[in-house]
């Protein structure tokens, strides 16, 4: 994982959706529709968290184990997309 | 269409006013225009926005003719970002100074997309580096200045896509991040000018090589997109990603519409927003049911296996090539129609010029 304390991207705006029941993200004339699992990590990705962190904070959330494949995976995806960047200090 | 399967319309484009200090040859506002007299209040368009976000729209486009003619835009803008929209100004950047871009960061917007929409005097202009292309490197600044990325959009066509690489050349000068070097489509204006307009097949091609070798050598410091005249192709585009899907316009005096051609159609009754929610327009109306989904296709269409991908093409293109919007679009080689295409096209690669002259959108 290349970021430890990730954050969306400035080029993104994320948001929660009402209408369509999910989480988005919104770039100029574009939206991409996000799944539950994705929606909720990115609901993380505040800048603060370390990726430790946030794993912890879903498990709690969703009174689970095991989540850090999973986890992992999205947020690497996250980051060749360029949804997310370094929030943190290092 | 089963309601149920109905999406929201996700794509809100507020047309707010057809004025516009420019005259292009290509501009897709109806050819008359002039006859529609009445604009839509602030309050008016405020609703309408209160309205659509409820419906499920998120992202909001204002343009028109020039939507910095309207000296609302600031409210507009403030209230669609208050409600949760991602604001999109689609402008030729004239009339656009610090007071009013610092008003519009202020408010919210997050996304301007700069045109270069004269192709005549204005592309002259700009190639040669002088007024107007003083006016763009300004704006280009203070789009910069304020945190905008840089979209620019061109529109190409015979008439300057020989220019291309100078077009390209210019936009990196600018910095942009984003060229969108958008193709004519054949609608209002520029159908009225079509035989001046369309390339040939040789100038199209030799435009994407140039375009090519760009895309190598600036790689990520400068997107290019390029959207090629769908007279060149053999499959139709999935016209605004289908009737009635996502895409809802609205019109200066509105006119709700499912593309921002479609008031063109013949036998179709389109809503008003003064007369009816953005909910009841979209879900309801048999304006926006009538080519939703693939129940109104004839056989043609609706046996044929791109019937989904591509939705048989655009009404518009239909009934102005064919005069019956419910045929396929005659973009598609399976057409019966397909030829009036190609002779298009034949004229244009033969150098056939049209007596007529170059009408101006006035």
């Amino acid at each position: 994982m290349s970021f430890s304390h990730p954050k969306i991207s400035k080029k993104f705006r994320f948001q929660w959706e009402a209408a369509q029941n999910n989480y988005v993200l919104l770039y100029p004339e574009g939206m991409v529709k996000l799944n539950n699992s994705a929606g909720e990590i990115l609901a993380q990705c505040d800048g603060l968290k370390s990726v430790p962190e946030i794993i912890h904070a879903l498990e709690k959330k969703f009174e689970t184990s095991g989540l850090e494949p999973q986890v992992i995976d999205f947020l690497e995806h996250a980051t060749t997309q360029s949804w997310i960047c370094e929030g943190g200090n290092g | 269409m089963d309601k149920s399967q109905i999406s929201p319309p996700m794509w809100l484009l507020a047309e707010l006013t057809y004025k516009c200090p420019l005259h292009c040859v290509f501009c897709y506002n109806p050819i008359d225009h002039h006859k529609s007299t009445t604009e839509l209040s602030t309050r008016d368009w405020l609703r309408v926005l209160d309205e659509a976000r409820k419906a499920g729209s998120v992202q909001v486009g204002f343009s028109g003719g020039e939507p910095l003619l309207r000296d609302d835009l600031e409210i507009i803008i403030a209230h669609a970002k208050s409600l949760g929209f991602y604001t999109n100004l689609i402008t030729s950047g004239v009339g656009l100074n610090e007071k009013r871009i610092a008003a519009f960061k202020e408010g919210g917007l997050d996304h301007i997309q700069l045109s270069f929409q004269d192709s005549t005097k204005e592309m002259n202009d700009f190639l040669s580096h002088t007024k107007t292309f003083d006016l763009k490197k300004n704006i280009a600044a203070l789009i910069k200045k304020y945190d905008y990325p840089m979209v620019l959009n061109c529109v190409i066509h015979k008439l300057n896509i020989d220019h291309i690489d100078r077009i390209i050349a210019m936009a990196e000068e600018l910095g942009a991040e984003f060229l969108e070097l958008a193709n004519s489509q054949y609608y209002s204006w520029a159908f009225e000018n079509r035989g001046h307009l369309l390339p040939t097949s040789q100038q199209l091609q030799k435009a994407e090589e140039i375009t090519d070798q760009w895309r190598e050598k600036l790689t990520d410091k400068m997107k290019i997109f390029f959207v090629v005249p769908d007279y060149h192709e053999k499959k139709p585009k999935k016209c605004m990603n289908g009737w009635g899907n996502i895409f809802l316009t609205v019109t200066p005096d509105g006119v709700a519409l499912p593309c921002h051609t479609a008031k063109m159609l013949p036998g179709i009754e389109f809503p008003n927003v003064s007369d009816s929610s953005i909910a009841d327009i979209w879900y309801e109306s048999d304006a926006f049911n009538k080519y939703r989904g693939t129940g109104w296709m004839k056989e043609l269409c609706q046996t044929c296996e791109n019937r989904d991908i591509d939705l048989g093409g655009c009404r518009c293109q239909a009934y102005m090539l064919t005069q019956d919007a419910t045929n396929a679009d005659p973009v598609c080689i399976k057409s019966p129609f397909h030829h009036l295409v190609e002779s298009a096209v034949a004229d244009a690669n033969n150098h056939i010029i049209p007596l007529k002259p170059l009408v101006f959108r006035k």
